[in-house]
């Protein structure tokens, strides 16, 4: 198994993890632990609320630079890693 | 200004009209007229002129743009398999997700696993809003009772139900209490007093405010979901029978308090007194009753409306319901067989049929209805399904069933506030009973409009259902038909799975209103509860009651809790978060057997429970504070202990299976044992008998030496002897 493998069954194994996608650039997915459509979903909307929010960050400051989103709602939290190239996407129940 | 003797000062004054022009100079007229100082003449005028060779008109008609919905049809943009592939082995997505996962997400996903830092630790401090009433009361309190004081005959209770929309009004079926061989000998007597169905209010315990004929005692009936005035029943002889009742709704919806009950101020006369007509109840004959030789044979032990969202078709294949309102009916009777009805008009096969029907054309009573005319008497069931068992010519007596796709009349996304359950159905019929007032067409009256539409079948329905049998199973099969491949007759389906749990017949077989996959089903001594898709057994059986158990029902609020009527009277409250393996509390409501139980949620503070016994009384009571609002995740709760069910079920199966592999393996050893002892040679044999002979001829010697029979030999020393 790849080492991306690995890593990725690592984090969907941590506890209360619903699922885990990797995105590229442009929003298309590359890997995913959930279905297709629910993939989809999350990439497009995601990509483009990272791209947003990388935008506020540096036009706050352009020294500045978004490395980690965390977005909590009543039901799970959505965690976003941006990097030039891809997006990593965890999705986790915090509480049981 | 006026003035006024000044002793009148103070004192009020009158006024009066008169006419102006009857009195001279009474009034100065100020007439219009033309002032020459005003008028001024325009002498010049400034305007621009041209010359020109043509006039042209022109006019175009301009297209109106309105607004239109456009849409546009887009799928995403995904990579292909091998493109992932490549993705896989890159390095820069390696390294980007080393990095990620070391600096940022694992470190979040901790954070969160570790504490939930978001929670409102005040908000979750208090469980309830607020309790009303003693937290430690948790017996039901007796609020009414109602029995019929007029028919002399004994009757008892059958069935209950609970106006769906109307306060305070409950149904009950009432049928005589005889057995069979009584019924056959006092069948003259019983033709003449009318079987009914009698509405009771709460304002009103002595007078039933309506009263439903029917041909024959009724022992299940169900109101329609879609329009409370459709009221369906099954009799004792196998048939349906329909009742209309929007013609009295206005009557029941406003009840006012009996006479008998307030004291006036005022005493009349008796014969002042005006016949007040809520007094007299009033007898509802039923506007339709189905075909005798083609439905059931026997009795009807249970009749549903199936849900509006769906309807079936001859072979039991699921379309969509495009009138919204439940038009099909199941049933099933003590002659094997389960029936599906539709209240609509079907199309005649044969014309001639029809003539016949013009010729004898039977005389409606002017004030029945006329809205299921078309079934009166040739309604035939739309499928009849025979539930045999397999090779032997015996079949299933079924008793109750239950149904899926249920419509269900309490919905569980409500969250603390749990009596807004019973509110999202009672407002949709409450505002469609307003839309009918306004004018609306009501769809019952136009039942033939639905039938034009095709039809879409809906797949991946689930089309199997519980049943309990008279004998005790519990049995979950497919209402689907298939053809026979030897006679091309369509046949019902083989029971997918049979378990027989209860040492009685089953006479209540339930979906929780919170899981749509949970069933009760109650019979004889003992309650199970399944879990649909669980094929191992049931995931709780209790143990036999001291007291046969003759109904039930889910408590409508609490997950967790359900009601158990006994067989002398007492009502078993079962509540699976305290107890699993008793009932939690145990309570006398009455004398004698308990026939039917029936909880119902008023309002946001009062849920009431009918209990219908065999002596024809019913009784209603208040369900406490703690019985009726569910703890904070009583749902989640629950369900985990389903879960631990269903897990500690599949547990037995694993060691069950490691069981057999335990017991072949010894079974294994034990072989070869015995193998082992039957491979010894001739000659080890023949030595080993030698051996046996050899000690056999010592114990000879030293008994008979003991016994002084024989000389010791020289060869014995003395000291051995002793």
């Amino acid at each position: 198994q790849t080492e991306v493998e690995e890593t990725l069954k690592r984090i969907q194994s941590h506890k209360g993890v619903i699922g885990t996608m990797v995105v590229n650039a442009e929003g298309i997915p590359i890997r995913t632990t959930l279905d297709n459509s629910t993939t989809v979903q999350y990439a497009g909307l995601l990509h483009q609320l990272t791209m947003k929010a990388r935008s506020t960050v540096r036009d706050i400051d352009p020294q500045n630079d978004l490395t980690f989103l965390r977005i909590r709602s009543k039901k799970h939290e959505i965690m976003v890693a941006p990097d030039k190239e891809y997006l990593l996407i965890v999705i986790q129940n915090p509480c049981e | 200004m006026i003035s006024r003797k000044r002793s009148e000062f103070g004192a009020p004054i009158k006024f009066s009209d008169h006419n102006a022009s009857s009195i001279k100079d009474a009034y100065i007229e100020c007439t219009a007229y033309p002032d020459k100082n005003f008028t001024v003449k325009q002498l010049e005028k400034d305007v621009g002129v041209q010359v020109i060779p043509k006039i042209n008109d022109i006019s175009t008609q301009t297209k109106w743009t309105y607004p239109k919905n456009a849409s546009t049809q887009y799928y995403p943009r995904e990579f292909s398999e091998e493109e992932k592939e490549a993705f896989g082995q890159s390095k820069s997505l390696t390294d980007f997700l080393n990095n990620v996962s070391k600096n940022s997400v694992e470190i979040a996903l901790q954070q969160n696993e570790i504490m939930n830092t978001f929670i409102d630790d005040w908000k979750c401090l208090a469980e309830e809003e607020g309790t009303f009433g003693d937290k430690t009361d948790t017996h039901l309190k007796e609020y009414q009772s109602f029995t019929d004081l007029h028919n002399l005959t004994e009757k008892t209770i059958t069935c209950v139900s609970w106006h769906p929309t109307i306060y305070g009004l409950i149904a009950v079926s009432v049928a005589v209490r005889l057995t069979f061989e009584d019924r056959v000998q006092y069948s003259g007597k019983l033709l003449l007093q009318p079987s009914l169905i009698l509405f009771w209010s709460f304002s009103d315990p002595i007078h039933p405010q309506l009263m439903l004929e029917s041909p024959d005692d009724i022992f299940c009936f169900k109101f329609c979901p879609t329009d409370p005035n459709i009221i369906v029943g099954g009799c004792i002889n196998g048939q349906i029978v329909m009742w209309d009742i929007t013609a009295h709704a206005d009557r029941i919806e406003n009840i006012k308090t009996g006479g008998s009950r307030s004291k006036k101020a005022t005493l009349k006369p008796m014969f002042l007194l005006e016949p007040e007509s809520n007094k007299e109840a009033m007898y509802i004959r039923h506007c339709a009753v189905s075909s005798i030789e083609n439905g059931h044979k026997k009795v009807i032990t249970d009749i549903h409306w199936l849900s509006d969202t769906f309807e079936i078709n001859r072979m039991g294949s699921v379309f969509e319901n495009r009138s919204e309102i439940c038009c099909q009916l199941v049933t099933c009777s003590a002659d094997c067989t389960i029936c599906f009805w539709d209240i609509r008009p079907q199309k005649t096969l044969t014309p001639q049929q029809t003539e016949k029907k013009k010729e004898e054309s039977i005389e409606i009573p002017y004030d029945i209805p006329s809205t299921f005319l078309h079934l009166d008497l040739s309604w035939k069931p739309l499928t009849k399904l025979r539930l045999s068992k397999g090779e032997t010519s015996l079949e299933h007596c079924p008793t109750k069933i239950s149904l899926s796709e249920e419509h269900l009349l309490y919905r569980s996304e409500a969250t603390i506030c749990a009596f807004s359950i019973y509110t999202p159905l009672k407002e949709k019929l409450l505002a469609q009973d307003k839309a009918m007032k306004v004018g609306e067409m009501n769809p019952y009256q136009n039942l033939e409009a639905g039938l034009a539409n095709p039809l879409k079948p809906i797949e991946d329905f689930s089309t199997k259902f519980f049943m309990g049998t008279e004998e005790g199973e519990v049995i979950y099969t497919d209402w689907k038909m298939e053809r026979d491949p030897d006679t091309g007759r369509l046949m019902a389906k083989k029971p997918v799975h049979l378990y027989t749990v209860h040492d009685g017949a089953v006479h209540t077989i339930q979906r929780s209103p919170f899981y749509k996959d949970i069933i009760l089903s109650i019979g004889g001594w003992n309650v199970a509860i399944w879990k649909e898709g669980v094929v191992s057994g049931p995931l709780l059986q209790s143990c036999c009651a001291p007291k046969r158990y003759t109904s039930g029902h889910w408590s409508l609020t609490r997950p967790g809790v359900f009601y158990v009527g006994r067989e002398d009277g007492y009502i078993d409250i079962w509540d699976l978060l305290e107890k699993t393996h008793e009932p939690a509390q145990s309570q006398n409501i009455c004398v004698t057997m308990i026939t039917y139980i029936k909880p119902w949620t008023l309002s946001a503070r009062q849920q009431f429970i009918a209990i219908a016994d065999y002596y024809g009384t019913l009784h209603i009571l208040e369900i406490p504070w703690t019985l009726s609002h569910p703890s904070a995740n009583e749902i989640a709760s629950v369900n985990h202990y389903f879960e631990r069910e269903v897990k500690h079920l599949e547990y037995v199966e694993q060691r069950k299976k490691i069981r057999e592999q335990e017991k072949q393996e010894m079974d294994l050893e034990i072989e070869k044992k015995k193998i082992k002892t039957y491979h010894k040679s001739k000659e080890q044999m023949e030595a080993e008998l030698k051996m046996d002979y050899d000690n056999y001829l010592e114990l000879e010697k030293t008994v008979l030496i003991n016994l002084g029979l024989i000389k010791v030999s020289e060869k014995v020393s003395y000291m051995d002897i002793l």
